[in-house]
């Protein structure tokens, strides 16, 4: 054994030289890692489509349920519930779109191929940002079938094209930044059934105590408190300006900033437990 | 440390330790390996083996001690460690979901390959894998040894100057072991430095330049596989009695009138006996003949690793049954899914 080790024989091999090489990947790297990391979960996606049902069937369903039962004692009828209710809808499917990007991960990352992501020299950043940026999918999916299935229900959005599209984007800006939550806690979480079983206690009260399907003047006062600091309910009101009026409004800013913080604060813990899993 | 000191030592640890929710999994283990040897890491199921590669390769943090890759330090430095090793784990962790070739491109592209050159490099790695036929195979259909080969295939994608493996073989047949056996010699007659797990001595014995003993997370002899043979005795007689009641008598007998100390193997009557010198094989078979112990068979061999784990180890009985299982289990269908 030892005689075929001699450095003589053995063919010139691309050597790499520790000291030349970066203590820490780059931004550039990064990204790349991050898209090619993307790509893999596009094909996940395309391989197994039933991942899809929540972000096709969800818009559909509720939509029609929730117009048709609230929309004659909300608003009087359904056509003018509409305005009110599918930026309510747009709000709560982002949110349970986002809700799976933390199961997914989690079952995900008991497979052994994160153990391979975790022995690579990429940043770790990029095993948690590829699947994030995969699902922009999923919520572009959600946006648009809602918005349609409004449509088709006799909505007709006041802002016009440009009103549907900036909504359309804050939707998918916000699923994005709001699963990062759930990034983090599929880093933390035991398993995936824990993941979903947390998601959901987070999701009920985000959805349901928001102005996403009544008008907050209709709610008592201590309610109607907490529905106000909701982040979810600046993020529907946000939409519903760009939808309904088609102006950038101070809701807008609002929502984008509650969106960067969210990023700011769950990204980095995300990063920092998904590093120190064993 | 932004120069580093020339060394050549390709891994370089001094009283690791990793303790799990009080228990020490790993506990004072020095390593060192040179550049462009074999090293292996011997010891049974939950020795530390694998605790004590994942510190090694920065996928657990280091609880004491340090240790350097290359010269690189792995605590202050993960990112140019990962750089430097090709990290092949017990479990086969590749992207179930996609093909071997999509796994190949994928991983290639991640460590920075252009397209084209990863693309080249994925084919390159398929054929020389015996994959080609597979290759755009969902991984889920992949049999045992398929799935090591391209887990082996996916971490020299980059042509890494350090190979772990851990348990490269367990759980293979003997046919795909082999190959699996001479996959490494090729990577070493590359020029690669290779620190191996095994749990097998034949294993440890036709590959590794030199062999560490761990068991309960500290190393119990190191050497090479000649010098820890030789340890035991120079050589062995096995001994297999026609009456195999009459062992545990013949054992006594022979440690109480020739000061000899042999061991009983997990097969009933027969037992070895460790000899400083061959000629002792006589002295041994007369005073077994005058006691009327009748022989079944009688062999005088070089002591197998094996029996230098067991000397070296101790606790007989627990130590043997790992192995039979283990050797079992190296037997059974390949194909089902390797899950811990
Ligand atoms: N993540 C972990 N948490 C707690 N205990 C662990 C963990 N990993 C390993 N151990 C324990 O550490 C010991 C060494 O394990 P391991 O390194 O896997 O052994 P080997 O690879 O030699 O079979 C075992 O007793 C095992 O149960
Ligand atoms: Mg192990």
């Amino acid at each position: 054994m030892t005689t075929l080790t001699d450095p003589a024989q053995a063919p010139a091999r691309s050597w790499v030289d520790p000291a030349t090489t970066a203590p820490a990947p780059t931004l550039r790297e990064t990204w790349e890692q991050t898209l090619s990391l993307a790509g893999r979960a596009l094909l996940r996606m395309r391989r197994n489509p039933e991942t899809m049902f929540d972000v096709v069937v969800q818009p559909l369903l509720f939509t029609a349920m929730f117009a048709y039962i609230f929309g004659g004692a909300i608003s009087g009828d359904v056509s003018s519930y509409l305005p009110l209710l599918i930026p309510g809808i747009l709000g709560q499917t982002a949110l349970t779109a986002c809700m799976a990007t933390g199961t997914q991960l989690r079952e995900d990352m008991d497979k052994g191929v994160f153990d391979r992501f975790r022995s690579l020299p990429i940043a770790r950043i990029a095993p948690l940002a590829g699947p994030a940026v995969a699902d922009l999918l999923r919520y572009a999916i959600a946006a648009t079938l809602t918005i349609l299935t409004g449509v088709l229900m006799g909505y007709r959005p006041g802002g016009g094209v440009l009103g549907i599209a900036g909504g359309w984007l804050l939707v998918v800006v916000a699923g994005w930044s709001l699963s990062w939550i759930f990034t983090w806690l599929g880093t933390v979480a035991r398993s995936a059934q824990a993941v979903q079983g947390i998601s959901m206690m987070i999701m009920f009260p985000l959805t349901f105590l928001s102005n996403a399907f009544v008008p907050v003047d209709t709610l008592p006062g201590w309610l109607a408190a907490f529905v106000q600091v909701n982040p979810v309910s600046h993020v529907i009101s946000a939409v519903r300006d760009l939808l309904n009026t088609g102006q950038v409004t101070g809701e807008v800013g609002i929502a984008l900033l509650g969106c960067a913080v969210v990023v700011a604060v769950f990204a980095p813990l995300a990063v920092r437990s998904y590093s120190r899993k064993v | 440390m932004t120069s580093t000191p020339p060394t050549d030592l390709a891994v370089d640890a001094r009283g690791l330790v990793k303790t799990f929710a009080a228990q020490r999994a790993v506990f004072g283990v020095d390593l060192q390996v040179r550049r462009g040897e074999v090293l292996g890491v011997l010891g049974p199921n939950g020795a530390g083996k694998t605790t004590m590669l994942s510190m090694l390769a920065t996928l657990l943090p280091i609880d004491g001690g340090r240790a350097s890759v290359l010269g690189v330090d792995v605590a202050r430095d993960p990112h140019r460690v990962r750089r430097l090793l090709g990290v092949t784990g017990q479990y086969a962790s590749v992207d179930e979901n996609l093909t071997a070739t999509e796994n190949l491109r994928l991983f290639g592209r991640l460590l920075g390959l252009p397209r084209a050159q990863a693309r080249a490099r994925a084919d390159e790695l398929l054929e020389q894998f015996g994959l080609t036929d597979a290759a755009g195979r969902p991984i889920s259909q992949f049999s045992g040894g398929m799935r090591r080969r391209l887990d082996l295939a996916t971490s020299l994608i980059s042509h890494p100057p350090l190979i772990f493996l851990d348990e490269p073989t367990t759980g293979l047949d003997p046919r795909t072991r082999g190959q699996m056996w001479d996959t490494v010699r090729g990577l070493v007659a590359e020029g690669c430095t290779i620190l191996l797990t095994t749990q097998y001595l034949d294993e440890a014995d036709q590959l590794a330049d030199r062999v560490a003993v761990i068991d309960h997370g500290r190393k119990v002899a190191e050497g090479t596989p000649e010098q820890l043979k030789s340890s035991v005795g120079s050589s062995t007689l096995q001994v297999r009695l026609a009456d195999a009641a009459r062992t545990s008598e013949a054992v006594g007998l022979l440690r109480e009138r020739a000061g000899l100390a042999p061991s009983a193997s997990p097969e009933s009557g027969a037992f070895s006996v460790p000899l400083t010198e061959p000629d002792g094989a006589a002295d041994v078979l007369l005073l077994l003949r005058d006691q009327g112990l009748s022989l079944a068979s009688a062999a005088l061999a070089k002591p197998s690793l094996d029996e230098v784990f067991l000397a070296l180890t101790g606790d007989r009985t627990t130590r043997t049954e790992t192995m039979r299982t283990e050797t079992m289990r190296t037997e059974t269908d390949t194909s089902t899914e390797e899950v811990a």
